[in-house]
């Protein structure tokens, strides 16, 4: 079957001729490989996206579900700007080191800053406790979001 | 010429000491950054692994046809295609490429195929029908000690023997089995050339020996493969032992199209070595002032099914199991061990993570013995310039700032006592139930490769239209090293502009691995030193005395504009080296360490001792860098460090059931989140190292060498329970 969706603003269409999740359509089918396959089980949230408002792993999603929703993933963060303010935050606090979890944690965290401009540092932890991250473990991440935060506030 | 005074290069924008930006940020952040799982060809196919269901087993028959016959499947290969050498290792080529008669470990390759998609070929993969009979596993280390199944026995012997002191303590630690867990699996591709060679673009922490172990096993001339760079999620020391590489050359040239193939999580597990399991026991004797009379230590590391680097990270565990304290007198026997566990090999700390646990336990054990604070016990004791160390009993001629590491943790003001409690959202802990732990632990490590290895990397400065470039084959992993290689050209040269290019294998020499800490001092070594000539030689050649964005300077004149130097085509290569060192002899003695860190770290939890849930509230450290090249860079080496071990402390363990993995994947193995992490002081110590470049040490490992022990000892002292194995489990708090 063919499913129709709006995927960072503008019209998609993908084939779901297996069982497929979200995830294998927009990198394997669609040419956006920033959502990143790391655990296959919703356990990391290197593939994050947002589905109709919600964050959610993509990996976890069947594709032939999102039939008539809207999906935005990290390339769709920035818009026409190089880079959103939580992007900005994280390059300048050192927040990226091997970048695998990044995309994740970039439409998590700028889901979070839609919903709540200036989150609280527990507001922060507990929307991000689905990203794992290997490399920076977490403090110039945490630090970058504290920072938005307090320059929305 | 006229003899003129030369000028330094002045302090530039985005040289050393700043915190200058990682190049490759925004890429990352814009979800553009090109992993090796992202990778693609024309006309490509995808490759799968047939793997063993047993821990050991005979192979009676190997059937592909079931394979072969799933349409869209162009090649299934067996040890029988192997053209070259049938084994791989890095130290010792004792593994199979695919198993042949006989498997060791449970997922050890048997087969390989290619087929036209993923799917596929997974499906094809499953439909190789290979007949057992299964084995005895040999698991349990001390058995396949008294079976004399071992990699390498290490004896040091220092000092007068019969030495004893008034106090004594006894104990057996050990260490569970941790995953290096990099978030990106194992990845890449390999591309025929048309003319009988290939190319490689695979996750690595060292491109030339991917390459030279693929030249090996297929059996071409080394001109014939060139292993590229390719994006890297994650190392860790899971990047340093050949795994996809061969395979994915083997099926490219056997089926002439390019092949992909990326590892999912489960297979990751079993597709790369892990940190060795330990056990080890201990005995150290004080007299009554405290201070340290002789250090006794067994150290068994489980080395799994094959040798990988189990005699390297032996030789490091014994070297530094008496930790960074003054003793004279040193009985240490070590011995890696042959099993049928899933092999062993590098994980960042490489050796000194586990015997840390040890010989920590033990201070903390001798400072209660001796009515001590456990900080003075270890001051008392600390190892300086000048002394000898406590195993090899190699002088120390350089700085080592033990003693400045435990002052500096003394001197940290501890948090107030509310934290928020242990056990997360789930709220099932009562507050009354919750006590607070402090612990410390004080770390010591090799930076770059010891006992006698050749060491080198080789780099290249060139003056091009785009600013200088410095070109190594050297692995980015995420820790920073591009960011600092061009801060180096940058400060060396005297011009802002510098970028790094990563060159595949044919067009450089070896970097050397992305390991022991070693990169920012061996490629930063060899980067400061070709800029460094390529400064000179320029200014020499056109009489300058000064180089700057605007080119060769004299009296404060443009003399040689730069677009002309970049016409000129200036450019230096140089190959760096450590100073050489010495393989121990057969009492462990020699000169075998290039240069040391040291670390501290001070860990405060809350532990329900109901429940036996821990909350790590605060990792403190100090540590000793030579030389902070780039602040928030190091910055980010210790807290994902300290993390690493917040992880093996309390959390991570791969658990085997007779040789079989268990908890293969994210839901079972459990990895730190941003809830587990705690808060993070860090002090850095700059007393400038010996030979790295601008007084520069490696900060990548030392984070992680005592930050788990430290959270253990803070656990003691919580519960005032004698917990001698890590991960800590909630029934050995609350049970």
């Amino acid at each position: 079957m063919i499913v129709t969706f709006t995927l960072n603003g503008a019209p998609a269409n993908a084939r779901t001729l297996l069982p497929i999740s979200l995830l294998d359509v927009l990198r394997d089918e669609l040419g956006l490989p920033g959502s990143k396959n790391a655990c296959e089980q919703g356990e990391c949230g290197s593939c994050s996206v947002v589905l109709d408002g919600e964050v959610v792993c993509a990996c976890l999603v069947m594709a032939a579900d999102v039939e008539g929703s809207t999906v935005t993933t990290v390339e769709g963060v920035a818009g026409d700007d190089d880079l959103s303010p939580v992007q900005q935050a994280m390059h300048l606090a050192g927040a990226v080191q091997c970048g695998f979890c990044t995309p994740g944690i970039v439409v998590t965290a700028a889901d979070l800053f839609a919903r709540s401009p200036h989150p609280t540092t527990e507001e922060i932890k507990e929307a991000l406790a689905g990203n794992i991250c290997r490399c920076t473990g977490y403090g110039a991440i945490i630090r970058a979001f504290e920072g938005l935060a307090q320059e929305n506030a | 010429m006229t003899t003129r005074t030369r000028k330094r290069p002045a302090r530039v924008d985005g040289g050393v000491g700043q915190s200058t930006l990682r190049p490759d940020g925004i890429t990352k952040l814009r979800g553009e950054f090109e992993f090796a799982q992202d990778l693609g060809a024309e006309g490509m196919l995808w490759g799968a692994t047939t793997r063993s269901p047993h821990p050991h087993a005979r192979i009676v028959r190997i059937d592909v046809a079931p394979a072969l016959a799933i349409g869209g499947v162009h090649a299934v290969l067996t040890a029988d295609d192997v053209p070259g050498r049938a084994t791989f290792g890095l130290e010792h080529p004792d593994q199979p490429v695919l198993a042949s008669e006989v498997v060791n470990f449970w997922g050890e390759p048997v087969a390989i195929v290619a087929a036209e998609d993923d799917d596929t070929a997974r499906r094809a993969a499953a439909a190789v029908n290979v007949e057992y009979e299964v084995l005895t596993p040999l698991t349990d280390p001390e058995e396949a000690d008294i079976r004399d199944e071992v990699f390498r026995r290490v004896t040091i012997r220092r000092g007068d023997q019969s030495s004893t002191g008034s106090v004594v303590v006894e104990g057996f630690y050990e260490v569970g089995t941790q995953d290096q867990a990099p978030l990106g699996t194992e990845a890449g591709i390999a591309v025929p050339d048309g003319t009988g060679g290939v190319d490689l673009y695979a996750t690595s922490q060292f491109i030339h020996i991917d390459q030279q172990q693929v030249v090996a096993s297929l059996g071409l001339r080394p001109d014939q493969v060139r292993s590229h760079p390719a994006g890297i999620g994650g190392a860790f020391g899971a990047r340093e032992d050949v795994n996809l590489h061969i395979h994915l050359c083997l099926l490219a040239l056997h089926t002439g199209q390019p092949v992909k193939m990326v590892y999912d999580r489960s297979e990751s597990f079993t597709g790369h070595v892990h940190r060795h399991p330990a056990r080890m026991w201990y005995r150290h004797e004080a007299n009554e002032q405290g201070i340290l009379v002789r250090v006794e230590a067994k150290v068994m590391l489980d080395g799994g099914a094959y040798a990988s680097t189990t005699s390297a990270v032996l030789g490091n565990a014994c070297s530094f199991a008496a930790g960074p304290y003054k003793v004279d007198s040193v009985w240490i026997e070590g011995v890696g061990v042959r099993t049928n566990n899933p092999p062993s090999g590098a994980m960042r700390g490489f050796g000194s993570v586990q015997v840390c646990v040890g010989h920590e336990a033990q201070m903390d054990k001798l400072a209660a013995a001796l009515d001590l604070d456990p900080l003075e016990l270890r001051r008392r004791n600390a190892l300086a310039r000048g002394d000898r160390f406590p195993t090899n009993g190699q002088l120390i001629d350089t700085p080592l700032p033990t003693a400045e590491v435990i002052e500096s943790l003394a001197a940290m003001p501890l948090p107030a006592n509310s934290s928020g409690l242990p056990g997360g959202s789930g709220l099932t802990t009562e507050e009354s139930h919750v006590t607070r732990g402090v612990g410390y632990a004080i770390g010591v490590k090799n930076l770059g490769f010891s006992e006698g290895f050749d060491d080198y990397s080789e780099a290249r400065v060139r003056m091009t239209p785009d600013g200088a470039v410095v070109e190594t084959a050297a692995v980015e992993i995420g820790q920073g090293l591009f960011t600092v290689l061009a801060q180096i050209a940058r400060s060396a040269l005297g011009v802002t502009t510098a970028t790094v290019h990563q060159l595949d294998t044919s067009r450089i020499g070896e970097a050397g691995s992305t390991s022991a800490s070693r990169q920012t001092m061996m490629t930063g070594g060899a980067t400061l030193e070709a800029a460094s000539r390529l400064r000179e030689k320029i200014l020499d050649h056109h009489e300058g005395d000064d180089l700057t964005d605007d080119g060769v300077l004299r009296e404060g004149e443009v003399v040689v504009p730069m677009a002309v130097l970049v016409e000129e085509g200036w450019e230096e290569t140089v190959t760096f080296r450590h100073p050489p060192t010495e393989r121990p002899d057969e009492d462990g003695q020699g000169r075998a360490h290039p240069d040391l860190a040291v670390a501290g770290h001070r860990a405060v939890v809350d532990v329900d001792v109901e429940l036996g849930l821990v909350k790590v509230v605060r990792v403190d450290t100090a540590q000793d860098v030579g030389k902070a090249l780039n602040p928030d860079a190091i910055r980010g080496q210790i807290e994902g460090g300290i993390m690493q071990g917040v992880g093996l402390a309390v959390m991570e363990e791969l658990i085997l059931d007779g040789g079989v993995i268990q908890n293969p994947n994210f839901t079972d193995y459990l990895l730190p989140t941003i809830l587990d992490a705690p808060d993070v002081e860090a002090l850095l110590i700059e007393e400038e190292g010996p030979w790295g470049p601008f007084g520069a040490k490696g900060v990548g490992e030392p984070p992680t060498i005592s930050s788990t022990a430290a959270i253990v000892a803070a656990i003691r002292n919580a519960t005032g329970r004698d917990i001698a194995r890590v991960p800590v489990r909630p029934q050995d708090i609350a049970l």
